[in-house]
């Protein structure tokens, strides 16, 4: 696979766009007509040629910019990247398990050569080239877990699992819808979820916690979320509501084209082998109300979706001042036909 | 469950009851590294019947070659350590699920305090290399029954030196648990593995002295124990299973056919709990996973090691 590289920004002027092919592989979430919370996780094996899920780090045509992105955010606020001192193995783990993913994924634009623990790895797209000790903070100069966050599209967690339970122990979080990893860095599973409406209600938190604590090396599992963003940005985070919470007061029957766009997190979960700790990755894919309705089927369904949902997590997700706007625009692209299940554009 | 094919590549016969075999993979690729205190789950076709051991994962955690097990052969072996002792050999063909971690330290602990019964000490020998490697502050606690038992002193000297410290049984030492976690600085972790009654003496022990809960690990894998003979209703399979007196639940529900989940099948880890719809008689739970007051609720039960006494059983399955 040969990627272009887009010149495109997720902030300010908001030139994000996706190619055709971009929009036929946008991972849609909803195979039916409504939806509600559930334990969705699969296993991460590996999906069709070109789908998100071909590798297990998925790199796309914005990779560049998604990649200069996260180094503004950083560059404004540090705090995107935490780690407690407990957590340096599951770091050296995360480093590894993505340098072998991208290079063996990608040949030809990454490549990691091991000399012993002497490993030299090479990013072309972003031209990086860097020779280190694997296991060896002294070798760096700065953790492993930064060094490879800025590298790989996404967003990175890492968790402890200690007294039945997980924590957030670790942090590289620049594109997150609307959480602080300030706030959750040390939380336990309970914890960090606490504000989810209606899964204690479903059992859904104890079951994915059960589930995920039995988590084996060399089965990583998968799940979509998903949410609605005005703009295509990436850092909506509590720390910058300043910045884009605003937008939201700015939908008109007449932009919600190009203005509103689904978020969706492709959220995988591998266990990691030299420190049992569980990498929680989250891709987040953005794709505008335009862009979504080129595909008739996608139009309907998530109109009929947006309409259906329940009113706590139109809350949650914070769609309160657009949602009635988004469905009545869509609206006009659903002549009530049946559309089958599936995802599938 | 992921699994590796492997070939056994080195027997080595430890003391007169333990051997300790070597696996490589058969498609020649390396192991990947695990933390210290994994297993893996071996699976022995034995006369025609699938028995799934498990089995601490010994040596170096980084970069292992190969992959080894301590195998004790038990007095009432329902098949898989004698098989193991009797007709596995260099060359046989085994299969094992990728490492999995019950016993994994503390990282946040000041101090670990490692107390091993016999056998119980194979967690711990991938435990110290990490401990080693991580220049945690530790100490290891080692009992077993004599000299003859005396598996891996040598080796554990040459590695913990003054860390280690030896209680042989027939020379009349034994540890005094009671004086030695009480001694212990605040922030200290205990990591316990050997037989029951040690496992139960130190956890009782430790919770007398204050301990928080969270500050105490064990491990114990059971052998599933025989018992009657039973029968059970999987309800959404809609069949009805025999378990025999030499069979766990577990073993017979699969060899019906039916898929149900399980990972260290020795009642520690709580993948293969299953609800009980309703029985006419006693569940005998066996396991360490289930809180007594789950034992008691009667709503739940872990088939790899537990049984139950009754005419009929139903589960949700």
């Amino acid at each position: 696979m040969s990627l272009a590289f887009k010149k495109e920004t997720f902030r300010d002027d908001y030139t994000y766009q996706n190619s055709a092919e971009a929009i036929r592989r946008f991972p849609f979430p909803f195979a039916e007509d409504s939806y509600m919370y559930s334990v969705n996780i699969e296993p991460h094996t590996k999906g069709p040629v070109g789908a998100v899920t071909e590798f297990a780090f998925d790199i796309d045509e914005h990779y560049v910019a998604e990649c200069e992105d996260k180094a503004k955010t950083l560059a404004l606020d540090a705090g995107r990247y935490q780690a407690l001192p407990h957590m340096a193995e599951a770091q050296w783990d995360f480093l590894e398990l993505t340098m072998e993913s991208l290079s063996n994924d990608y040949p030809e634009l990454f490549s990691l050569k091991k000399d012993g623990l002497l490993w030299t790895w090479e990013n072309k797209p972003l031209g990086i080239k860097n020779t280190f000790t694997f296991g060896d903070s002294a070798s760096f100069d700065m953790d492993p877990m930064e060094y490879m966050g800025r590298q790989v599209q996404g967003d990175f967690v890492l968790l402890d699992q200690r007294n039945g339970t997980l924590y957030a122990d670790a942090g590289f979080i620049t594109s997150q819808a609307d959480w602080s990893l300030a706030f959750d860095v040390g939380m336990a599973w309970h914890e960090w979820h606490g504000p989810v409406p209606q899964v204690t209600k479903l059992g859904v938190m104890d079951r994915a916690l059960k589930f995920l604590m039995a988590l084996q090396l060399g089965a990583p599992v998968r799940r979509l979320n998903w949410t609605m963003t005005i703009n295509p940005r990436l850092d909506t985070s509590p720390e910058n509501y300043p910045l884009w919470g605003g937008d939201r007061n700015k939908v008109t029957i007449d932009n919600v084209g190009e203005l509103v766009h689904l978020r969706v997190e492709l959220q995988s979960l591998f266990r990691l082998p030299r420190s049992n700790a569980i990498l929680f990755s989250i891709r987040c894919y953005l794709i505008s109300m335009n862009e979504l309705t080129t595909s008739a089927r996608w139009a309907k369904r998530f109109h009929r979706v947006l309409k259906s949902l329940h009113p706590d997590l139109v809350e949650y997700k914070g769609l309160t001042k657009f949602k009635d706007l988004t469905v009545q625009w869509l609206s006009k692209k659903d002549d009530g036909a049946e559309v089958a299940l599936g995802t599938h554009p | 469950m992921s699994t590796f094919k492997v070939v056994v590549s080195n027997i080595q016969q430890i003391t007169p009851l333990i051997k300790q075999f070597s696996f490589i993979r058969e498609d020649g690729a390396s192991f990947p590294p695990f933390s210290g205190g994994s297993h893996v789950v071996v699976a022995m076709n034995i006369n025609g019947r699938l028995h799934r051991n498990p089995y601490s994962l010994m040596g170096s955690p980084q970069a292992p070659d190969a992959y080894h097990i301590a195998v004790r052969l038990q007095e009432h072996s329902r098949g898989g350590s004698a098989y193991l002792h009797h007709e596995v050999k260099v060359g046989s063909q085994l299969e094992i699920t990728y490492p999995n971690n019950l016993f994994a330290l503390d990282k946040r602990a000041r101090k670990h305090l490692l107390v091993a019964g016999g056998i119980g000490i194979t967690p711990f020998m991938s435990q110290i290399d990490d401990l080693i490697r991580t220049k945690a502050n530790y100490e290891l606690h080692y009992a077993y029954r004599s000299q003859d038992h005396a598996a891996f002193t040598s080796a554990l000297k040459e590695k913990c030196a003054e860390r280690v410290h030896v209680y042989v049984e027939s020379e009349g030492l034994s540890i005094d648990l009671k004086a030695l976690l009480s001694k212990q600085p605040l922030g200290t972790h205990v990591y316990v593995c050997g037989p029951n009654a040690m496992v139960v003496a130190l956890i009782e022990t430790a919770r007398s002295l204050g301990w928080p809960e969270n500050h105490i690990h064990s491990e114990q894998f059971l052998a599933p124990p025989s018992g009657e003979p039973f029968k059970v209703k999987l309800a959404k399979s809609n069949i009805e299973v025999h378990v025999p007196a030499e069979m766990s639940m577990l073993e017979a529900i699969e060899a019906a056919g039916v898929d149900a989940p399980y990972s260290c099948r020795g009642g520690a880890c709580g993948r293969c709990e299953l609800e009980v719809i309703r029985t006419d008689g006693v569940l005998v739970h066996q396991d360490h996973y289930l809180s007594e007051a789950d034992k008691a609720a009667g709503k739940k039960i872990m088939p790899c090691v537990s049984r139950a006494k009754c005419q009929s059983l139903e589960i949700n399955l």
